[in-house]
């Protein structure tokens, strides 16, 4: 059902996610997987972890990342200023990208997986280099903010937050030949992010969180829509789009999510996030952590042997809360910035049926919105705080990981956890899944570890790859 | 009666007034206090006044006597004792009828007399009882007076007192109001203020970016380049063009070509839901028609004259739908005739549903007392029992399962320690049958009730056992994501060839993929899952797959 690699050394892991499968490659033959260690770059199979290619960089790298074909793989190193990528089907080829003295603080591939997008130091400018020609052009007064630039998801369009003459701008540019589209200013205080609808049509632009505001503008800058749920008080936290661009869900540090309608562009509702449920048909998940008792080793047999690997003190279950159930909550520091309130992650299963969200002052809380009966469907209460979750591309299941050395899953039908094996405490930070949803990649601070989930192919292939290993 | 006695009562005193005047009128008669007297004493005094009497007259003054009578009782109104005299110098004759007739009267005023003093006597009693009362009832009003009085006055100070209260509560929500006001004054004065900082220090910024960006960028940096082996083909295989007029246009008609498609994508969605919704409409109103046209004929009568010209309308509209399917359903009147239709049919349907539901509450109200209906508190009682029972049984059935399972492990651990004997006199290749057996074992080492029942080339989900008595089946369909529990679970156990014995196995090819190496590891897993969900499984349930495996050359 899932399997476990061994944990291998790497700084950081990728899985090739292009943003709309590539007719090239068909998403079950994305079985490269790059990690990095230190100056190094090592791509191995995501299924046997046979290594496939290794590269050797100039310098620590600091960022990875896989052209939207997964024939390239980029490599940033921001201390030197320097941009190296490789290709997968020529080891030989090589690019090197120098920003010299401006520096660089970003470095992204182009939808089209043939422009590198880099952004100088102090946002001066962003630089698109291209792998084709020698053309390079430059986009001056690019804006820094948390989520400045965006892709529409069929890799046409640009959309750029600009700030020029303290007025906020955006700009759409045609990604095939990096020509301004659009270009208009935005009624924003201080804009904080863009994000494309999925279909491409819309652009949601959000204010800071001084002031509750965001806007919706068409692909040809007109102003569709504008929302504000109330006023004086901090603002938006976080905003996603529903996979089939029907829904923007906001949150915001009220604690609560506003689901706005792509027809009037108005709040047909609202979920809050109270720290106790009383509604008996939402299942609240508790994650349990029971110590095993070592009686049950009292058997007569003498102990087998020293191959038998040590027993864990402790393992971890899911129970179910009768409600109602009271949720860990945190209080917050309000004199402090960024106070720990209010919804700073949500995301949308593939299929827009849930919505996963994280209440920041319940940290430990995962809750699951069920979007066709607009309700809440489950809770799942870990023990320690939510680091991170995020969807299997195919299918509505949630993988959560809260920084301990277990993973957890989601699904409908119920939840698990998963231990990851390994001698000391493999503590999983991150996540990726693999396109296919079938695999993924668990990342601590210098390791990771691949989870095969499922499929009796996933199942075969671990074996091979054990094969492969002893 | 009360009325007609104080009536007699007053005839009675008036009486006895006027004869008290009479006697006090007398006072010089020396018998007169004596008359008096008796008037006022009472009839056990009869022989005291006998005696009396004998002492008023005396042999030697009857002629006194009597005309001393005589004076009296005309003076009281009674015909003279002495017969009418025929001479002026004839001594008067003592008229002993008259006397006899004048000691009657006198007698019967005497008990009459008696009557109304006893009479006066028992309304003063009552009187006084009366006045007694009356006082009581006096002083308890006057001390209820008193205390509500003081009540009124208390509740006078509360009221005061709230008022003071109010009257301060006012001044501080006002003071709060004006603090709030002024809180968003300063709010929006900062504000502005920050806004107007930042948009100076926001320029400062931009001049030294814009200077930053003339020294770096503008002086021949060398060093920003790019070296590139060769360059690489368009992902779409195109050649690239030239950026010119005509690209521009390209992009704003694929830019508008992709609003369109989108718009056009949006409308189609609309018109589909639209005809559905039409299609639902209709379906609507076909069935209300249907459902309320026979009704209609039976109650025709009954109905009265408001719904009844409804009705008639229902007959028209069901002409006209027909009619309107024809038509284009999204012209504007139409929609209009079409919603009217619907509206007035609905309003039959609520106006008969509502009849519908009097009558029910009305059946329900006259049936309450029905023997059919199971009272609630029956049912919850039988229903409570019912779950004890289910409580007891499944408890029962717990118990059982784990004295099972022990003898299971007893018997298991008695064949292990037969065959551990047997083997030590037989072949070696037996021996390794012993040692998977053996691994087998320590794997399960931390659940002491892990047994398997299963034949080596099957493989049965049945492999895995549980702590908690739970059905298995529904167990391993619970988890959410497994494709077969055989597949998860590597502890498959088999027949070992010594048959009659149930042993533990691993095979070899059975090694699990995180086992690489000499590395042994434990997975734990945990599952809960959703009560609700159709695999039906038990809350909160947990099952520990446990395994383990070790490699040969850990032989001890």
């Amino acid at each position: 059902m899932v399997y476990l690699s061994p944990v291998y050394v790497a700084d950081m892991c990728i899985l090739p996610r292009p943003r709309s499968p590539s007719p090239h490659l068909p998403a079950s033959e994305l079985r490269a997987q790059a990690s990095c260690v230190q100056y190094r770059l090592v791509v191995r199979d995501v299924n046997t972890l046979q290594i496939l290619q290794l590269y050797t960089c100039l310098d620590q790298i600091q960022h990875i990342e896989w052209s939207a074909d997964s024939l390239f793989i980029l490599c940033a190193m921001y201390k030197r200023g320097l941009v190296q990528v490789w290709s997968l089907e020529q080891p030989e080829w090589h690019c090197k990208i120098d920003e010299g003295s401006a520096g660089l603080v970003a470095s992204c591939w182009s939808p089209d997986g043939r422009h590198i997008l880099n952004t100088t130091e102090f946002h001066l400018r962003i630089t698109v280099w291209s792998l084709c020609t020698k053309s390079v052009s430059y986009i001056k007064y690019p804006k820094a903010c948390p989520q400045g630039i965006t892709f529409t998801r069929d890799g046409r369009y640009m959309a750029l937050a600009e700030r020029r003459d303290c007025k906020d701008y955006v700009s759409i540019f045609v990604c095939s030949d990096w020509q301004l589209l659009r270009h208009f200013d935005t009624d924003t205080q201080d804009l904080t992010g863009i994000e494309w609808a999925p279909n491409g049509c819309v652009l949601a632009v959000w204010d800071t969180c001084l002031e509750y505001k965001i806007l919706l503008y068409s692909l040809d800058g007109r102003l569709l829509s504008a929302y504000s749920a109330y006023e004086w008080s901090l603002g938006i936290k976080s905003v996603a789009w529903s996979p089939s661009s029907q829904f923007l869900a906001v949150g915001s540090y009220d604690g609560k999510v506003r689901i706005l309608n792509h027809v009037t562009w108005k709040m047909i509702t609202e979920f809050g996030h109270p720290a106790t449920i009383n509604n008996p048909k939402i299942v609240v998940y508790k994650e349990a952590e029971k110590s095993l008792q070592l009686g049950l080793g009292c058997l007569s047999f003498p102990p087998p042997g020293a191959g038998a690997g040590p027993l864990l003190s402790s393992e971890s279950k899911y129970e179910i809360a009768s409600v109602p159930v009271s949720l860990q909550t945190l209080k917050p520091v309000t004199d402090r910035a960024n106070p720990k309130i209010g919804i700073g992650m949500l995301a949308f299963s593939p299929d827009s049926y849930f919505l996963a969200t994280r209440n920041d002052n319940i940290p430990n809380a995962v809750w699951v919105w069920d979007i066709q009966k607009l309700r809440l469907f489950a809770v799942l209460e870990q023990l320690s705080p939510v680091r991170t979750f995020q969807w299997d591309p195919q299918q509505p299941r949630l993988a959560i990981c809260t920084g301990g050395s277990r993973l957890y899953l989601w699904s409908p039908a119920g939840c698990m956890s998963v231990q990851v094996p390994g001698e000391g405490d493999f503590a999983v930070l991150s996540l990726c899944w693999h396109l296919s949803g079938d695999s993924m990649a668990l990342l601590s601070k210098d390791h990771v570890c691949l989870c095969f989930l499922e499929t009796e192919a996933a199942v075969s292939t671990a074996c091979r790859q054990l094969g492969g290993h002893t | 009666m009360g009325d007609w006695m104080t009536v007699t009562d007053r005839g009675l005193s008036s009486e006895s007034k006027t004869i008290s005047q009479y006697t006090s009128e007398i006072k010089m008669s020396p018998s007169s206090l004596y008359s008096q007297q008796v008037l006022c004493s009472s009839i056990p005094l009869s022989k005291n006044v006998h005696s009396f009497f004998s002492a008023f007259c005396t042999e030697d003054n009857i002629e006194q006597s009597i005309s001393y009578l005589d004076q009296e009782l005309t003076t009281f109104g009674f015909p003279s004792l002495y017969e009418e005299s025929k001479g002026k110098e004839t001594k008067r004759e003592l008229n002993i009828v008259a006397v006899l007739n004048c000691m009657n009267e006198l007698l019967v005023l005497q008990r009459k007399n008696l009557l109304a003093q006893e009479n006066v006597e028992t309304q003063n009693l009552k009187l006084g009882s009366d006045m007694d009362h009356l006082q009581s009832c006096y002083s308890k009003l006057k001390e209820q007076l008193e205390t509500s009085r003081r009540e009124m006055i208390g509740l006078q100070e509360r009221d005061r007192q709230l008022q003071c209260k109010n009257r301060n509560l006012h001044q501080l929500l006002k003071n709060e109001k004006d603090e709030v006001q002024k809180l968003q004054n300063i709010i929006a004065s900062r504000a502005t203020q920050y806004n107007h900082d930042m948009k100076r220090k926001e320029r400062e910024y931009n001049k030294l970016k814009e200077r930053l960006h003339q020294l770096v960028m503008n002086k021949k940096d060398k060093k920003i380049a790019m070296d590139i082996l060769n360059y690489v083909g368009r992902a779409d295989g195109k050649r690239g063009s030239w950026r010119t007029g005509k690209t521009e246009a390209r992009n704003e008609d694929e830019m508008y070509k992709i609003l369109l498609n989108d718009y056009e994508y949006r409308q189609k969605q609309i018109l589909m839901e639209n005809a559905e919704l039409k299609k639902v409409l209709q379906q609507m109103k076909k069935e209300m028609i249907s459902l309320l046209s026979p009704q209609k004929k039976k109650p025709r009568e009954r109905v009265d004259d408001s719904t009844g010209t409804v009705i008639s309308d229902v007959e028209e509209d069901a002409g006209e739908l027909s009619r309107e399917s024809m038509w284009d359903l999204s012209c504007e009147t139409v929609r209009e005739q079409l919603t009217n239709s619907i509206r007035k049919q609905w309003r039959i349907l609520k106006s008969h549903v509502e009849k519908l539901d009097n009558q029910v509450s009305k059946v329900h109200l006259e049936g309450f007392n029905d023997e059919d209906v199971i009272s609630r508190q029956d049912h919850e009682q039988e229903t409570e029992k019912l779950e004890l029972e289910i409580q007891q049984c499944k408890e029962m059935i717990k118990t059982q399962q784990q004295l099972l399972q022990r003898k299971a492990f007893e018997e298991e651990r008695a064949s292990w320690l037969k065959q551990q004997f047997l083997n030590m006199t037989t072949f070696d290749h037996q021996n390794s049958e012993n040692v998977k057996l053996f691994s087998a074992f320590s794997g399960s080492s931390d659940r002491d009730n892990l047994i398997v029942h299963s034949r080596q080339p099957q493989k049965k989900p049945h492999s895995v056992s549980n702590g908690s008595p739970v059905c298995m089946s529904k167990l391993t369909k619970s988890l959410p994501a497994s494709p077969s529990t055989s597949d998860f679970c590597q502890t498959r156990s088999c027949l070992s060839e010594h048959s009659s014995i149930n042993v533990l196995n691993i095979t070899p090819e059975e090694i699990k993929p995180n086992q690489v190496g000499g590395e042994c590891t434990n997975q734990k897993w945990s599952v809960a899952s959703r009560p609700g969900s159709q695999e039906g499984c038990y809350s909160g349930c947990s099952l520990t797959y446990t395994n383990s495996h070790v490699e040969k050359d850990d032989l001890p």
